[in-house]
């Protein structure tokens, strides 16, 4: 039956997220911003909670729990609310697994989920979607995969590969005979280079890497799904409610902090908030958050029903893509030239933002 | 626990209303739009169906409202909006001529005693709130209640009311005590032919054009005592004033859901014709990949989705009895200026068959303006959103 309000359990989850921001991020953002770093002691909170050992069934080692793309939604939102890089990195791990358990074939299955259950705060894997140019849409990848014998043979230039330096495997999307596939090297494969971290615009709490392919050979038994191939559609369905489930977090934050600013701030003998030209914008900030949430779940209901959610999904990220900019604008508005400075975090709300509309691939719903 | 798929029941429902207003309402639309204020004899066919969840004739022996089993249909505002907007889809200025659906019913489904419901129950009814001195302020109506013995006495002038020349009856508002305030605004039913009430003249308007709305004299207009809608006490506080605005919580998201399906109508034939020329739409596309016109269709969609969405939790929130007025005012705020928005783009889009009234295009822009207007402006409803979030009084935040 439809419903619009969290259960027990999705509430728990909620609160338990933010709790834990609140306690490891919250304070902290703004140094991780400027120095580049997340501290390891959030991610393994995080990674404590479980959630991706929870979906990882009985006979790879996980909890056999089954997977909740609503409730991914729910825990991206609110880790994002706290920073958006803390939400890629501390999720990461199921960027690389989720391919897997959606479409591996036993053996890799076999392989990567038992590797990770083993070992949860070990290496794990990375995802590779987006690519330096002009005009890059995942669903036209400049990356090439051609078959060889008893190989792939790689070639392209990837970018925004979160934790590539440190992860052990990468997942590569590249285009094979018309068709788009993932492809799964290690990282010290002599056909990968992983590049210096890149200096981008937003996302600075986040090591991100280029990555070069150079006639990169892989057993042709790391093609995920094996001849099979992987549903594709699915996963860019899944990455885009998650990429909208962040928007919607770092919308938030920008609407809650630019509210209790507004309600302190003074000019002209009272808040600033009293005024509708300020309090129109904040009140479009609050039922466009809620909107871009809605959009969030819908489209994760549909996941969560197993259906196709190639529209729900689309529709919920450009939304997501649009608001994250629009509203994010409005928060550092709001303050006005104290918006402007680094000590707020609307800026970098601001910066972030802009990713939603234009990264691919960086967390999984 | 979330979930935001469609139920069957619902899907169903909203195919079988779709095909209702594309067989009964889109064939007529252009019709009532050029003759303006006739009377759509073809909307005669609803005058028996329960099509807006208004209320039936109370049988002596059924439970009180408030009593365990006696609440309503379960679902029953979810399932109106979606009801709404598909015969939107259709044609809104027919939807609100529909007959014995109109605001005053639902007022007096709201608040009636049973003795009321009796007398009223089965009638067209209009809402009169408006006055020439008084819009988005309706607590500054100057409209008067005299008691005079056993009959009040109604003087004043009130327009923008809706069904005002096809209503059997018309919910007015006006003040019992100036000196009151709100306090002192109660909601009376006053019946056509009644001396001393008069219809004035019809509005000639931009859109809803199959829609009568009306101007009201009332010249020493008596009426018995019983016909006044709830207590004729006059308190200290606002709470009946507060009342008679919790209806807006269940109207705003209808008037939210209407905006969404004129909307949908235009999206939609703007669709068919990109389909014609060899534009698909494609939910994998790029946006930085496809032409203007496309990206332009792709955001409409996903706002037109927002619309519904803000608007389905709004009257799902009703449904499950949860108070939902800020819910309510962010769907009527969203849905209303975004309806218009499209609207416009649409016709932008559709180029000269957006500015020719060959096609519907140009008329849904016209009729979806008012869904920013009435049951509320849109400044309104983002006033009572900024309050609320922000936590301020009306006295702090004007």
């Amino acid at each position: 039956m439809i419903c619009f309000a969290c259960s027990e359990e999705q509430t728990l989850m909620k609160e338990t997220a933010a709790k834990l921001v609140q306690g490891a991020i919250a304070d902290a953002a703004h140094q991780m911003d400027e120095t580049g770093r997340i501290p390891d002691d959030a991610v393994r909170k995080f990674r404590e909670l479980g959630t991706l050992l929870a979906a990882i069934p009985e006979e790879y080692g996980g909890y056999g729990m089954g997977n909740s793309p609503i409730m991914n939604s729910i825990i991206l939102e609110e880790l994002a609310a706290g920073d958006m890089g803390f939400a890629i990195a501390a999720t990461l791990p199921a960027l690389f697994l989720m391919p897997v358990m959606d479409c591996g074939t036993d053996a890799q299955k076999a392989r990567h989920l038992a590797d990770f259950a083993a070992d949860p705060d070990g290496a794990c894997g990375t995802l590779a979607i987006n690519e330096p140019r002009f005009r890059f849409d995942p669903y036209d990848l400049a990356t090439t995969a051609v078959r060889k014998n008893g190989s792939y043979i790689l070639n392209g230039t990837k970018c925004f590969v979160p934790l590539a330096e440190t992860a052990r495997r990468i997942m590569i999307a590249a285009a094979l005979d018309g068709t788009n596939g993932l492809f799964i090297v290690d990282r010290n494969n002599p056909g990968l280079t992983v590049g210096a971290r890149e200096k981008n615009l937003g996302l600075n709490s986040l090591a991100t890497h280029p990555i070069t392919l150079t006639d990169c050979e892989i057993p042709a038994d790391d093609r995920l799904g094996g001849d099979a191939g992987c549903d594709y559609d699915r996963l860019l369905q899944r990455t885009w409610t998650a990429i909208a489930a962040i928007g919607t977090g770092i919308c938030r934050a920008s609407y809650e902090y630019a509210k209790n600013y507004a309600k302190e701030r003074e000019q002209f003998g009272e808040a600033i908030a009293s005024r509708q030209s300020i309090a129109f914008m904040i009140a479009e900030m609050a039922y466009e958050v809620d909107a871009m949430r809605l959009m969030t779940w819908k489209a994760a209901s549909a996941l969560e029903a197993g259906r196709d959610a190639q529209r729900e999904a689309y529709l919920a990220r450009i939304y997501a893509g649009e608001m994250a900019m629009k509203l994010t604008d409005y928060g550092v508005q709001v303050l006005g030239g104290h918006g402007y400075i680094r000590e707020h975090p609307v800026e970098r709300y601001y910066r972030n933002g802009r990713g939603i509309a234009i990264l691919e691939g960086m967390a999984i719903a | 626990m979330i979930n935001l798929e469609t139920p069957d029941y619902l899907a169903s429902m909203r195919s079988s209303m779709n095909n209702l207003a594309a067989g009964v309402l889109r064939p007529i639309a252009r019709k009532y739009d050029a003759a303006e204020h006739e009377y759509p004899a073809e909307l005669d066919m609803f005058r028996g169906m329960q099509i807006l969840g208004r209320p039936k004739k109370k049988k002596a022996d059924a439970p009180k409202p408030d009593g365990g089993n006696g609440k309503p249909k379960k679902g029953i505002n979810l399932s109106t909006v979606a009801t709404i907007e598909e015969m939107c889809w259709g044609d809104a200025g027919l939807l609100l001529s529909i007959p014995n659906a109109g605001l005053g019913n639902a007022a007096i489904a709201a608040v009636a005693t049973d003795e009321q419901l009796e007398r009223f129950g089965g009638k067209w009814a209009a809402m009169a709130i408006t006055e020439p001195g008084s819009g988005s302020d309706s607590g500054s109506i100057t409209t008067t209640a005299r008691r005079d013995g056993g009959e009040w006495v109604l003087n004043g002038e009130k327009i923008f009311v809706t069904c005002a020349d096809r209503c059997d009856i018309v919910v007015v508002w006006a003040t019992v005590d100036r000196s009151a305030g709100k306090s002192g605004i109660k909601s009376f039913i006053v019946e056509k032919g009644t001396p001393g009430f008069k219809l004035e003249h019809l509005e000639h308007k931009l859109g809803i054009r199959a829609s009568d709305t009306g101007t009201f004299v009332l010249d020493e207009c008596r009426i018995p005592f019983d016909n006044i809608l709830g207590s004729a006490e006059v308190k200290k506080d606002t709470e009946g004033f507060k009342g008679v605005m919790k209806t807006f919580d269940n109207t705003r998201p209808m008037v939210a859901s209407m905006a969404t399906g004129i909307a949908r109508a235009s999206l939609d034939f703007t669709r068919e014709k990109l389909d014609e020329s060899g534009a698909t739409i494609d939910y994998k596309r790029n946006l930085n990949n496809v032409g203007s016109l496309e990206k332009d269709f792709y955001l409409m969609e996903a706002h037109l989705e927002a619309m519904r969405l803000l608007v389905w939790r709004a009257a799902w929130m009703a449904d499950t009895e949860q108070f939902n007025n800020v819910e309510a005012s962010m769907a009527k705020a969203k849905a209303g200026r975004q309806g218009t928005l499209i609207t416009q783009k649409c016709c932008e889009l559709l180029g000269p068959l957006g500015f020719s009234k060959e096609h519907l295009a140009e008329k849904w822009m016209r009729d979806s303006k008012i869904m920013d207007i009435f049951e509320g402006t849109g400044q309104i409803q983002h006033l009572i959103i900024a309050r609320n979030v922000l936590e301020m009084s009306g006295k702090d935040l004007k």
